[in-house]
C-alpha cells in the first residue's frame, strides 16, 4: 500500500485554466483600482502630498453626503418598487400554462433587448411636459397644466425599476419554482387561506431569490448612469454622475477617486447586508 | 362548517369530471362510504384515482356529480374549509418549519393559541410515536419519521376524511409494512374514514375494508378485498388484481351460476360466469389463478409440457405449455420435498374446483 505510486487525486484541478481571466482581472480590475486607492490618498489635484484630506473633505460636506445618502435612498426605492412588481410577475409564471410562461418570460426580459439609450429616451418621450401621460390626461381633463414628471425622483425610480425589473424577476422566478406545488395544497388542506399561505410558506420559502434579486437591483439601480442622468436632469445628483462630474469637468482626480473608494465601500457594505441575510435564510428550503 | 369529527360518511354520487381538453379523468363514479371504513382506490396510473382524490379534498371542482360527507354537499367549499386531512406522497412537509410547527400548522390557521396547539402538537407526536423529535427540521428526519409526521400533522386538524396518496411508495418494503401496520393502528384509534389510493394491490387488499378498483376514469369493482380478489366482476380487475393465467375458449352451455367452456388447450372445464350471463357458441376467456391450478394424475383436465420451475421460497411456480401454444403459470405451496419438475415433462393440469376459474366474454 505504502510503496504503491501514489494515486493522482482527482478532486483538485490545476488552476492554469484560470489564469488568462485572473491575468486579466489583475491587469484591468485590481491595478486601477490600486492606483485610484493610491491617489485619492493625496491632498492636492496634482498628487504631490499625501494626506487624508479627501476623504475627510467628502465626510464633513453636507453636500457630498447628501448626493450618497440620495443615491442610496434611491436604490431602496428602485429595489422595492420591483420586488412589489416583479413578485406577482413570477407567482403569475409559477401557475400559467407554457404558452404564457413564454410571454411573460418575453415581456420579463423585454428590457435587456433594448438598448439603455433607447429605452431611456422612450422614457423621456412618456414623462415629458408634453410627454405621452401630459398629453393624455390634458386630453380627458383630468389636468390644467402639465405634470412635472421627468427630472423628478419619481421619473428616475420609475425609469430605473423598468429597466432593472428581470434582475428582480428572474431570481424570484427560479426561487418560486424551487417550492413544491404540493406545499401549496397542504396549507390549503389544513385550513389555511391564501394569504396565510403566501406569507407563511411561499415567502419564506422564496426568500433565497428575493434577497438575490434585491442585490442585483439595488447594485444596477446605484450606478446606473445615463438613466439617472437622463431622466434626472441636472437638478438630480447621483454619485456616479458627481464623480463624473468631480473628474472630467473639475478635473479634481483625487477627490473623484476618494468619492469612487466611498462610494464602493457604501455598496459593499450595502451588498454585504443582503448576503447575510441570504446566509441566514438558507436555512429554509436547502434540500 | 360543522364541527369536524372521526368518523363521518363519505358519499361519492354520479361524480364525472372532464379535462378541459374534453378528455375524461373520471365517469360516473359512485361510491357510498360509510363512517369509519377504510377504503382504496386501487388502479394502474392514469387511471384517474388521482384526480377523484383531488375532488373530493376540493382541489379540483368536478364536471358533475356530488360530494357528500356526513350530511354535507361540500362541493360549494374550497379546499381550506372541507375539514379533509391529505398525506401527500411526498409527505410535502414545511422544509422551513420544526417537526412541531408541521403539526401545529393547521391548529394556528384555525386560531388556536400557542399553548393549546404545542400541547396538542406533542401529544400527536407522542401519538405517531415520534415525540424526542419536536424542534428538529423535516430534512433531519428519515423517510418513515416524515410520513409519522405528515401523518400527526393531517391529524392535528382532526378531520372528518383522510386521504393519503400513495402513502407508502417512497418507502422500502420492510418499513412498508411497518408503516402500513402504524397507520391502520392510527385509523383504529381515530376511528377516522380513511381514502389511500395507491397502484399497488397487496396494500389495497391487505389495508381496506373494502377497495375500489379503477380503470380508465371507471369504476370497476367496488367491495370487499375478498369479492374482488375471488369473485372479480370484470375482466380487467381479474387480471390487474393477483396473476392470473387468461385461456381462451368457446362456451358450450351456460346458465347464471355455471358454464361449460371449451378451452383452446384441449379440455372442457366447468367456470363461474363473472359479469354476466353468457352465449352458447361465444368467444370467452377465462381465468385461473397459479394457485388454484394443480396437477392431475389421471387423463382430466388439459395436457402441457414443463418449460421451467422457479422455486420462490414458500411457493414454487411452475411455466406450462398448453397443447394450443400459450403459456400458463402453476403455483404450488411448498410442502415436504416439493419436487421441482425436469423442463420437458409432460403434464396434465386442471382447476382446484370450478368455482375458481372465472369466465369472461371475450372482447376481441
Amino acid at each position: 500500500m505504502g510503496a504503491a505510486p501514489a494515486a493522482r487525486d482527482v478532486t483538485s484541478y490545476g488552476m492554469g485554466l484560470a489564469a488568462p481571466l485572473a491575468l486579466f482581472f489583475l491587469v484591468f480590475f485590481v491595478a486601477p483600482l490600486l492606483q485610484l486607492f493610491w491617489l485619492s490618498l493625496h491632498n492636492d489635484t496634482a498628487g504631490l502630498h499625501w494626506g487624508l484630506g479627501q476623504y475627510l473633505h467628502f465626510l464633513t460636506d453636507p453636500f457630498s453626503l447628501g448626493v450618497l445618502g440620495s443615491t442610496l435612498l434611491l436604490g431602496a426605492e428602485v429595489t422595492a418598487v420591483c420586488l412589489v412588481l416583479g413578485f406577482p410577475i413570477a407567482w403569475l409564471y409559477q401557475r400559467v400554462g407554457p404558452k404564457l410562461q413564454t410571454v411573460i418570460i418575453l415581456i420579463v426580459l423585454l428590457p435587456l433587448l433594448t438598448s439603455v439609450v433607447v429605452r431611456t429616451f422612450a422614457w423621456i418621450v412618456i414623462l415629458g411636459r408634453q410627454g405621452i401621460i401630459n398629453a393624455t390626461l390634458q386630453s380627458l381633463g383630468l389636468i390644467d397644466t402639465p405634470l412635472k414628471l421627468l427630472y423628478t425622483q419619481f421619473g428616475v425610480v420609475i425609469a430605473l425599476a423598468q429597466v432593472q425589473m428581470p434582475l428582480m424577476t428572474l431570481p424570484l422566478i427560479t426561487a418560486l419554482g424551487r417550492i413544491d406545488p404540493n406545499l401549496d395544497d397542504a396549507s390549503c388542506s389544513l385550513g389555511a387561506g391564501s394569504w396565510r399561505t403566501f406569507f407563511r410558506i411561499v415567502l419564506p420559502l422564496s426568500l433565497p431569490g428575493v434577497i438575490a434579486g434585491c442585490t442585483l437591483t439595488y447594485a444596477a439601480a446605484i450606478t446606473a448612469f445615463i438613466t439617472q442622468s437622463l431622466i434626472g436632469g441636472g437638478q438630480m445628483l447621483f454619485m456616479p454622475m458627481y464623480l463624473y462630474q468631480q473628474a472630467s469637468t473639475l478635473q479634481n482626480w483625487p477627490f473623484a477617486a476618494a468619492i469612487s473608494i466611498i462610494f464602493l465601500l457604501a455598496v459593499l457594505a450595502v451588498v454585504s447586508v443582503f448576503t447575510t441575510l441570504g446566509r441566514m435564510s438558507r436555512g429554509y428550503g436547502g434540500a | 362548517m360543522a364541527e369536524a369529527q372521526g368518523g363521518r360518511s363519505l358519499v361519492v354520487d354520479a361524480v364525472t369530471h372532464r379535462y378541459p381538453s374534453g378528455a375524461l379523468a373520471v365517469e360516473n363514479i359512485n361510491l357510498d362510504i360509510k363512517g369509519g371504513e377504510i377504503i382504496a382506490l386501487l388502479g394502474p396510473s392514469g387511471c384517474g384515482k388521482t384526480t377523484l382524490l383531488r375532488i373530493i379534498a376540493g382541489f379540483i371542482a368536478q364536471t358533475q356529480g356530488r360530494i357528500i360527507i356526513g350530511d354535507d354537499i361540500v362541493d360549494a367549499l374550497p379546499p381550506n374549509k372541507r375539514a379533509v386531512g391529505i398525506v401527500f406522497q411526498n409527505y410535502a412537509l414545511f422544509p422551513h418549519l420544526s417537526i412541531s410547527e408541521n403539526v401545529a400548522y393547521g391548529l394556528a390557521a384555525r386560531g388556536v393559541d400557542k399553548t393549546s396547539r404545542q400541547r396538542e402538537a406533542q401529544r400527536l407526536l407522542e401519538l405517531v410515536q415520534l415525540p424526542t423529535m419536536a424542534e428538529r427540521l423535516p430534512r433531519q428526519l428519515s423517510g418513515g419519521q416524515q410520513q409519522r409526521v405528515a401523518l400527526a400533522r393531517a391529524l392535528a386538524i382532526k378531520p372528518s376524511i383522510l386521504l393519503l396518496d400513495e402513502p407508502f411508495a417512497a418507502l422500502d418494503k420492510n418499513l412498508r409494512l411497518d408503516m402500513q401496520i402504524e397507520v391502520k393502528r392510527l385509523q383504529r384509534v381515530s376511528g377516522i374514514t380513511t381514502l389511500i389510493v395507491t397502484h399497488d394491490q397487496e396494500e389495497a387488499l391487505s389495508m381496506a375494508d373494502r377497495v375500489a378498483v379503477l380503470s380508465h376514469g371507471k369504476l370497476e369493482q367496488f367491495g370487499t378485498p375478498s369479492d374482488v380478489y375471488d369473485r372479480p366482476q370484470t375482466l380487467f380487475v381479474n387480471t390487474f388484481v393477483g396473476s392470473t393465467n387468461r385461456m381462451p375458449g368457446v362456451v358450450v352451455s351456460a346458465d347464471r351460476t355455471a358454464a361449460k367452456v371449451r378451452l383452446d388447450a384441449g379440455t372442457e372445464i366447468i367456470a363461474r360466469p363473472a359479469g354476466g350471463t353468457l352465449s352458447e357458441g361465444g368467444r370467452v376467456t377465462v381465468c385461473i389463478r397459479p394457485e388454484h391450478l394443480q396437477f392431475v394424475g389421471d387423463e382430466t383436465g388439459f395436457a402441457g409440457v414443463v418449460g421451467m420451475s422457479l422455486p420462490l421460497g414458500a411457493t414454487v411456480v411452475h411455466e406450462v405449455t398448453t397443447a394450443d401454444g400459450s403459456g400458463v403459470k402453476v403455483s404450488q405451496a411448498r410442502i415436504g420435498e416439493t419436487r421441482a419438475l425436469e423442463s420437458g415433462a409432460a403434464v396434465r393440469l386442471a382447476p382446484l374446483a370450478p368455482s375458481l376459474a372465472n369466465a369472461f366474454p371475450a372482447t376481441l
